[in-house]
């Protein structure tokens, strides 16, 4: 095996060893997000969306559909790929990846790869759970699978980040229930931002998921808060600063090496 | 022929401004068992980690197989199998699917066969679908050897493989390490005990405070075990050893109170009779006599407070 090729072995190795880990937790992995899912609908979309006005002609219940997706998708995708490396790194099996040929690349890409499977799959499951409660259609289905790929990958890759940040399990649950549930309750799941008065609708276009949840929606109904291509944009560019920040950490060992 | 392994100039100071290893040079022999002997804290797995890549180092160059660690990293680890010094293992994996990952994220295809050869060697055929966390401490340490072996390594680090194991255990990995060393696998293994560096390796190395400070081949070593010291306390002081016995190579201690002999134990002939004779004909009388034999432990000893 040479520099210059790739230890396919490795990154298959290391996918299959993480999705083996969601087929032995089904519980965890696959029923509960489906269950908080459904509350929301029963909660949001039965109960108060019955009340609530149209907005652009979709009925609540549906509006909120790709903002709950959203939700679960960045919620699970950091959850799983922080979770991935954060565990070797607690229990000291992590040695053994970085004793192996794997570049680092090839590991993030194997762990954040199983971590954005397992929240697509997720997406695709909550959204097929949402046809039940409400009706639905997707006007642009390919766009939204993008979408859902991309978002969890680089949510994927912003939970490894995080993974290799946390020295231990409260700063794991730290920034995604500090940071990340804010500003996706904040970012337009559940209303459109053009609902808020002009200066709070200045301040949220600071928040990068209501770019995520924005384009998101324009799969589904064709509206959206922002422009599509401004929404792709903003995910590409949190995307490759996250994949610059792990460069980083494996060219200098932060965190994995001393 | 080249040293599989070839350590020039190493050191490490750790972020905490600790010097865990000042400028060691080292090399392995292809095939040999090399011991690397030293207390807790003298920098044995800061060494092993640098070279298996878990730690990076401050100065220095390592060469595996004559790859460099760090530039040609794949190629360098390809070959190396690491067994730490702690029981790490994934607790809800089962032993088959542990030791083939392992073998794949070595690079190597997958291959059953070379798996099961890896588990009945280590008597964990029987062992294969249990979870991890069910096997006791002993099982657990050859899971993890097994997990090392899975890729074919040519070079096998061991750290403190039989800290905390058996006696029937250690037994076994010795045989072990010896069919491997014979399979023609390099194995480096750390230990603070003594009579394991005497019974495995080919090579002793002892460490301290971060230096190499001793490097020789057992057979050496144990020659100088084999030395013995006969000392005869003498009933009169004796100002030089006389003429008659200038044959036999003797010193005076204590103020010429004390003529000690040096011989093998293991030579043919240990010349004591003959010495004997001849401070009988001498007239040379002697109260008490006794022998005594340094150890590798006393010469451990005896390096280590030399370092100190």
């Amino acid at each position: 095996m040479s520099a210059a090729t790739m230890n396919l072995h490795a990154i298959k190795a290391i996918y299959l060893f993480e999705m083996a880990r969601t087929w032995r937790t089904p519980l965890q992995s696959i029923l509960s997000p489906v269950i908080s899912t459904s509350l929301y609908f029963v909660v949001f979309g039965a109960a108060i969306g019955s009340r609530m006005q149209a907005i652009d002609g979709v009925p609540y219940g549906a509006f909120i559909v790709p903002g709950l997706i959203m939700l679960s998708l960045l919620t699970q995708s950091i959850a799983n790929a922080s979770f991935a490396i954060y565990f070797p790194k607690f229990t000291g099996t992590i040695f053994e990846l970085l004793s192996a040929p794997v570049a680092w690349w090839e590991a993030v890409f194997a762990y954040v790869a199983a971590a954005a499977t397992k929240s697509v799959m997720l997406g695709l499951i909550i959204l097929v759970t949402a046809f039940l409660f409400v009706p639905l259609k997707i006007e642009h289905p390919l766009w939204m699978l993008l979408f859902l790929v991309l978002t969890a990958t680089t949510f994927s890759l912003f939970g490894f980040i995080i993974g290799v940040w946390a020295d231990g399990f409260e700063k794991l649950q730290v920034v995604p229930l500090l940071i990340v549930t804010p500003l996706a309750f904040l970012g337009g799941s559940f209303y459109s931002i053009d609902m808020l008065p002009p200066f709070w609708r200045a301040v949220t276009l600071f928040n990068p998921v209501v770019y995520l949840i924005s384009g998101f929606r324009w799969s589904f109904f064709g509206f959206a808060d922002v422009g599509i291509a401004v929404s792709l944009t903003m995910t590409l560019v949190f995307l490759c600063a996250c994949i610059a920040v792990i460069a980083w950490i494996f060219k200098t060992g932060y965190r994995l090496k001393n | 022929m080249q040293p599989i392994i070839q350590i020039s100039g190493l050191s490490k100071t750790y972020a905490s401004g600790f010097q865990a290893l000042k400028s060691v040079t080292l090399d392995i022999r292809r095939g040999e068992i090399f011991a690397l002997l030293g207390p807790n804290g003298a920098g044995k797995t800061t060494l092993i980690s640098i070279v298996c890549g878990i730690v990076n180092p401050s100065t220095g160059k390592v060469l595996a197989d004559g790859h460099d660690i760090i530039r040609d990293y794949r190629a360098a680890r390809s070959r190396i199998g690491l067994v730490p010094q702690e029981l790490t293992t994934d607790a809800f994996e089962t032993v088959w699917a542990t030791v083939s990952f392992s073998r794949g994220l070595f690079g190597k295809p997958k291959n059953p066969e070379i798996v099961e050869q890896v588990l009945r060697d280590l008597s964990l055929w029987d062992k294969r679908d249990n979870k991890i966390m069910t096997l006791s401490g002993g099982m657990k340490r050859r899971v993890l050897i097994a997990k090392a072996l899975a890729h074919e390594p040519q070079i096998l680090f061991l750290d403190e493989p039989t800290a905390g194991v058996d006696v029937e255990l250690r037994q076994d990995m010795w045989k072990l390490v010896r069919r491997l060393r014979d399979s023609g696998v390099t194995i480096i293994l750390t230990t603070h005990y003594i009579e394991e560096a005497e019974e495995m390796a080919d090579r002793v190395g002892v460490i301290s405070k971060g230096e190499i400070i001793l490097v020789e081949d057992k057979a050496e070593l144990m020659r100088k075990l084999g030395q013995k010291q006969l000392t005869l306390h003498l009933q009169a002081p004796l100002a030089e050893v006389p003429e008659a016995l200038a044959g036999h190579g003797l010193t005076l201690r204590a103020d010429g109170t004390e003529l000690v002999y040096s011989y093998d134990t293991k030579a043919e002939r240990t010349g004591i009779t003959a010495l004997l004779s001849d401070l009988g004909a001498a007239g040379i009388r002697f109260n008490d006599l006794q022998t005594s034999q340094s150890s590798l432990e006393d010469i451990f000893v005896g390096l280590l407070r030399a370092n100190a």
